[in-house]
């Protein structure tokens, strides 16, 4: 055998090694969950309520406006004529369409949030404390491969949440959603999910550092991020509150979802939505940023783990548990 | 002891100030997530905005921080000593009452929650114009309605933690899911009447509607939104939720008794269920 060859098959066995590595920690995800359905009722069914919750503020401030529009007002003057307050009742309809189509929109990438929180970026930690991780560590496979297994199942579990908050949203809430794009929107999607899940990735190696903080730190990205990333509504509406909103708006963007969901509104809502005042970007621009930040995340992944791996391994901390 | 103890888990033995604030950015956040949705209301053509309808949310989000930690600090108890800690079968033979223990784990949520309302409330009022005031001729109706509505709340949280021994972990799934039923059909953010009558029946069924409605009576007089609760008075109020909590204390002993036998019976007082 030359070289060139031992070096090709060596090559081609540590592909196969990953794959299947990548393969076996993405299946019990999936498989967990087909043995437990009661997974569906408490992970897919219970959390449509609170997004339910969001949707109905709308419903309610929504009919209180067109409330007022029926009593004559028009915003700011008195209705001059019939014609004008079905304009005005018309526009608020689509308003509150907009608003109830971005909660349900927030509410499905909500459940990729809390997946890259809770079962990416703590894993490694879970791990470490059922005594996993060191079978993990001696296996011969790459730990990014590990790490993907783990992304693939959880996305598949999260993506039957997703699809029933969406599907609630169009079917019981009656949203609208004009997808001009399709491919753009699809690409939106996928590369935020993977600069989600890159991110996910490296917060599992940060997670194994801080230890025992790692539940706190999944606790406080929940409601801080949702609302610094616009998870309930168009992020753009920090911009007009100042200082304050453009720097929470920025810092908001650094987590994909958010740059993901403005783009994505903007592809199913139509750009001159919310009189096209409230995006941060074109939906183009974002894609290229959140581009981007999946290679960023990625890379930083890769490091902070074999980084961290060293780490724990030349302070002995790899198996010890509690800590 | 099991405060104590509650505390300390919950703060992961950090410092107290270190985990009071913690404690506040989650609820004050989840706050500013109502603010933006209203300010987005306001700003996608509706200058004049709709004060009332936003004091009504605020109120309701900032009481609604009781339901969730409350609730969540009973029903994961169980999950937490059995699946994170692994040390439910310690907890469990010792000479204590289980039920007890978790009501005294609670209890130290239970304090967190109230420093976490009264900041929220307090943001509301200097911060963002938020209409509400507390008479002094009140007060005695608001600690009866906030004591009746906490235990009601731990009487619920006690059932939800006597079936969660039988349940895999799912305690994010509850944490979301059950606040999320008080959430959507109490009127905490919206009034009933913004439900379909089917969903106004089901938030009559619920004693916490009118602790909701009870509080708001109290800080925020004078609301000119619709609660369709106007036909009960305060007495009756209070009367429903008095009942309510007895009622709920014997359910919970009831399905904390029931849960436990079967988890003994089916040998999962100690399973962990990690994949």
């Amino acid at each position: 055998m030359t070289t060139a060859t031992a070096r090709s098959s060596d090559l081609a066995s540590r592909i196969r090694l990953n794959l299947r590595a990548v393969v076996g920690r993405a299946y019990p995800r999936v498989i967990g969950a087909n043995r437990e359905p009661s997974w569906f009722f408490f992970e897919a069914i219970l959390p449509l309520l609170g997004i339910a919750s969001y949707v109905f503020i709308y419903e309610a401030f929504g009919a209180r406006a067109i409330e007022t529009i029926m009593d004559g007002w028009c915003l700011d003057h008195a209705c001059a004529s019939p014609d004008e307050i079905a304009t005005y009742v018309a526009a608020a309809k689509a308003n509150t369409n907009a608003l109830i189509a971005s909660v349900v929109l927030g509410g499905t990438m909500v459940a990729f949030w809390l997946n890259v929180l809770w079962s990416m970026a703590s894993q490694l930690y879970w791990e470490k404390e059922i005594g996993n991780l060191q079978l993990y560590m001696m296996a011969p496979m790459n730990r990014m491969a590990l790490l993907g297994g783990m992304a693939l199942g959880g996305m598949f579990m999260t993506s039957v949440r997703a699809v029933s908050t969406l599907v609630t949203g169009v079917i019981v809430f009656g949203v609208l959603f004009q997808v001009a794009d399709p491919l753009l929107l699809l690409a939106v999607f996928f590369v935020t999910l993977v600069a989600l899940y890159g991110m996910g990735m490296m917060f599992a190696s940060l997670y194994l550092l801080w230890g025992r903080e790692a539940w706190h730190m999944s606790a406080l990205m929940e409601e801080p991020i949702f609302f610094a990333s616009g998870f309930y509504f168009p992020i753009g509406g920090l911009i007009p509150a100042g200082a304050w909103g453009r720097a929470i708006a920025v810092a908001g963007t650094i987590i994909p979802a958010g740059l993901g969901l403005d783009a994505m509104r903007q592809l199913v809502l139509g750009r001159t939505a919310f009189g096209g005042g409230l995006w941060l970007f074109s939906a183009e621009v974002e894609l290229g940023i959140l581009l981007v930040l999946a290679v960023v995340f990625l890379v930083l992944a890769r490091y902070a783990l074999a980084y961290l791996e060293m780490l724990a391994k030349r302070e002995g901390k790899l198996t010890s548990r509690h800590q | 002891m099991a405060a104590w103890l509650g505390w300390e888990m919950g703060s992961n033995w950090t410092e107290p100030w270190l985990f009071l604030l913690y404690s506040i950015v989650k609820p004050v956040s989840g706050a500013f997530i109502l603010v933006l949705m209203y300010t987005v209301f306001v700003l996608t053509g509706n200058p004049r905005g709709d004060p009332a309808a936003f004091a009504y949310m605020y109120v309701g989000n900032s009481f609604f921080i009781f339901v969730a930690s409350t609730l969540w600090g009973t029903f994961e108890v169980i999950q937490s000593d059995r699946e994170w800690y692994q040390t439910i079968r310690y907890v469990y033979i010792s000479p204590i009452s289980y039920y007890v223990y978790i009501l005294g784990r609670a209890a130290s949520r239970v304090a967190v929650a109230t420093f976490a309302v009264i900041v929220t409330l307090l943001f509301g009022v200097l911060f963002l114009d938020v209409r509400m005031g507390l008479a002094l001729e009140n007060v005695p109706l608001f600690v009866g309605s906030l004591v009746l509505g906490i235990a009601v709340l731990l009487a619920i949280g006690i059932c939800l933690g006597g079936i969660s021994f039988l349940t895999a972990k799912h305690v994010h799934g509850l944490a979301e899911g059950i606040p999320g039923i008080f959430y959507l059909f109490c009127g905490v953010l919206f009034p009933l009447t913004a439900l379909p009558e089917w969903g106004q029946a089901i938030g009559r069924a619920i004693p916490l509607t009118y602790w909701f409605d009870i509080t708001r009576r109290v800080l925020a007089p004078g609301s000119s939104i619709d609660t369709s609760l106007a036909g009960y008075d305060n007495a009756q109020i209070l009367l429903l939720l008095l009942v309510s909590s007895l009622v709920f204390f014997g359910l919970s002993v009831a399905i904390f008794r029931a849960g436990e036998h079967f988890a003994r019976k089916a040998g999962k007082i100690d399973m962990t269920t990690s994949y």
